[in-house]
């Protein structure tokens, strides 16, 4: 993760038509989920398309039950789709199961929830080390990308408190030094301000532009929040299960 | 090693609840070690038996005399290379309480018959000089303060009257197992003094020359005397302590019971206990998993945690017998081999981990198959 003005220089592009045959990092076609409750098949996506370049910062908004979520999880491989491709860096994510799957979420997503959903009985240092330990690294070189990591967020004093001991602004500031910290392809944030109070959402966004402006970072974030919204380079709505773009706000 | 903090961390989550996993463990585990010493204490005889050696005894009842001449008729059976002879005593010093197996044996023989037993040669001159001299093992010497030189009485329930006896030497097993908790003292001494049952012993021990001869031997010894006023049961040691153990009960069947009910519980206990951690933690694997964890090593968390429970109170129960058992034989001489074997405290701990296993493998199952997007919406 190296900041710089390269991440701005970049043509940046995000497209919901599917035509597009650039080298896009992420690209979506012909994306469909369905349940099925009770008997009936609920269609959440139909025929989404989607390509983001590197470096965006995507918001999706839409009402609830829109299939934000349902986006969010089969772009960061928690979920399968019914049919449809998704592919990432070259991964064809939508074919990959198992321990593959496991593995390319380790080195590739960066997921933050709503909640934070940090281990209670880690300290803040512990559970932003988290993801490093699936790597080879050794424990000095974790060490470095921890305090990094923390140093970024702004938290190296609180290292050694647990979840219980921070603000929920602080606690939503490491989840993002654990999302960062194995230095993944993308950020996938779930309403990363859904539980905050206006200063700490305003922090936390401002964490999020600045890497992806200064950091280069793929950013794809779900929303309710317009003022959040407001912060992403671009804002695609979810209706009758396909994106629609809104334009840059 | 760099998940250790981690398993570390989730067993430290509920303290209240895993001081009371890891006090079932240990219970269970200190009850296993206390009846696994009591078996060995039964068995040591068995244990410790000679090949080549067979008891000859009264073939009516092991308290019923044979005659003293036996002892050469015996030596003319082939295949006995070394016969001696004891009686049991049956005294106790100074209090009833204060029991240990009392042997008038005879002193030309007996350390032929028994080479396990090492008493230092200057002692053993000093008790064949001294028809009042014994010789003591060490734990009963130890644990009553006997010193060579001292003058020991001894409260004969049989024979009647206080014998005094001169402490000639101590005596030491060649192994863990050895019986250290004897009294000898010399035959003629009890031939000398007793009113009643001159001329006869308690029993014989036979050397053979060939252990894989014993049963034949032991079968020639008894055609030898059958059909006289004092028949014979000849059997090999190992044979005749495993009956002495039998007269008891069915000890081994006992303690396995006992051990089954206790780990069943214990099973079911941990089983439930681990079933309830991990549905707790159903958000935070799930968590777990999104950040890339495998659902194998999801389920080897889990499996690991109940093993740490199992290995943690396995192992304080068994210290807490190895402790207990330090204090020797609680019974006062009913079990004088009252020790926690090694293998006994490997067997514990195997078991306790088997016990973590199981009861860790259906939660860890069940963590394995978690569904991320399923759990991430309850949480």
């Amino acid at each position: 993760m190296k900041p710089g003005s390269t991440a701005r220089e970049r043509r940046k592009m995000v497209k919901v038509d599917g035509r597009d045959e650039g080298k896009s990092l992420i690209r979506v076609r012909g994306l469909d989920k369905t349940y099925r409750r009770g008997g009936q098949v609920i269609h959440v996506l139909q025929g989404l398309n989607l390509d983001v370049s590197e470096g965006e910062f995507v918001a999706f908004m839409g009402p609830s039950g829109s299939g934000k979520t349902t986006l969010l999880n089969l772009l960061g491989g928690l979920d399968l789709p019914s049919s449809g491709s998704i592919t990432v860096a070259g991964d064809e994510i939508s074919r990959l199961s198992g321990p593959r799957l496991s593995r390319w979420r380790a080195r590739h997503v960066g997921f933050i929830f709503q909640m934070y959903n940090l281990m209670p009985v880690l300290t803040a240092y512990q559970n932003v080390e988290l993801p490093l330990l699936l790597t080879r690294l050794t424990r000095a070189q974790r060490r470095r990308h921890v305090e990094t990591a923390l140093d970024l967020v702004g938290l190296s004093e609180r290292r050694r408190h647990y979840p219980r001991q921070l603000s929920g602004g602080q606690e939503q500031r490491v989840a993002i030094a654990r999302a960062l910290v194995a230095d993944p392809t993308f950020l996938l944030c779930d309403e990363p301000t859904g539980d905050l109070d206006r200063r700490s959402a305003d922090e936390v966004m401002d964490l999020l532009w600045t890497l992806s402006r200064e950091y280069g970072k793929t950013v794809l974030m779900v929303t309710h929040d317009p003022r959040a919204a407001e912060r992403a380079g671009v804002v695609l709505h979810l209706e009758k299960g396909a994106l629609v773009e809104s334009g840059a706000p | 090693m760099k998940y250790v903090h981690l398993i570390w961390a989730n067993i430290r989550r509920k303290k209240v609840r895993t001081l009371l996993t890891v006090g079932s463990f240990a219970v269970a585990l200190f009850l296993f070690g206390l009846l696994a010493t009591i078996q060995t204490a039964f068995n040591q005889g068995v244990e410790v038996a000679g090949v080549d050696r067979l008891v000859v005894r009264n073939n009516v009842s092991l308290i019923m005399p044979l005659p003293y001449s036996y002892k050469e008729r015996l030596l003319q059976i082939p295949g006995v290379r070394d016969v001696t002879f004891a009686s049991w005593f049956g005294g106790y010093y100074q209090d009833p309480k204060n029991f240990f197996p009392q042997l008038a044996s005879e002193k030309e023989t007996w350390l032929k018959i028994y080479p396990e037993y090492k008493v230092p040669p200057k002692e053993w001159a000093d008790f064949l000089a001294d028809r009042e001299g014994c010789i003591i093992g060490r734990t009963t010497a130890e644990k009553y303060g006997f010193k060579v030189g001292d003058r020991v009485p001894i409260v004969a329930s049989i024979f009647g009257g206080v014998w005094e006896f001169n402490v000639c030497g101590i005596y030491d097993g060649t192994r863990t197992e050895d019986d250290t908790t004897q009294f000898w003292f010399r035959s003629d001494y009890l031939e000398e003094r007793r009113t009643w049952g001159k001329g006869q012993v308690g029993w014989y021990v036979v050397r053979v020359d060939n252990p894989d001869d014993a049963p034949a031997v032991a079968e020639a010894i008894d055609n030898r005397f059958s059909n006289s006023s004092w028949e014979t049961k000849s059997e090999t040691e190992k044979a005749f302590a495993a009956g002495f153990v039998k007269q008891v009960g069915n000890i081994q069947l006992l303690i396995m019971v006992i051990g089954s009910v206790v780990f069943f519980t214990l099973l079911l206990v941990t089983g439930n206990t681990m079933a309830l951690s991990i549905r707790e933690r159903t958000g935070e694997l799930a968590v777990m998993k999104t950040l890339g964890f495998s659902d194998r090593s999801i389920l080897w968390f889990v499996l690991a945690e109940s093993q740490a429970y199992a290995v943690i109170g396995g192992a304080l129960g068994l210290a807490g017998v190895k402790l207990f058992t330090l204090g020797g034989d609680p019974t006062g001489g009913f079990l004088p081999l009252f020790y926690l074997a090694p293998s006994r405290m490997l067997l514990g701990l195997m078991l306790a981990m088997a016990v973590g296993a199981l009861s860790g493998l259906l939660p860890a199952l069940t963590a394995r198959r978690l569904r991320i997007v399923e759990a991430l919406r309850r949480i």
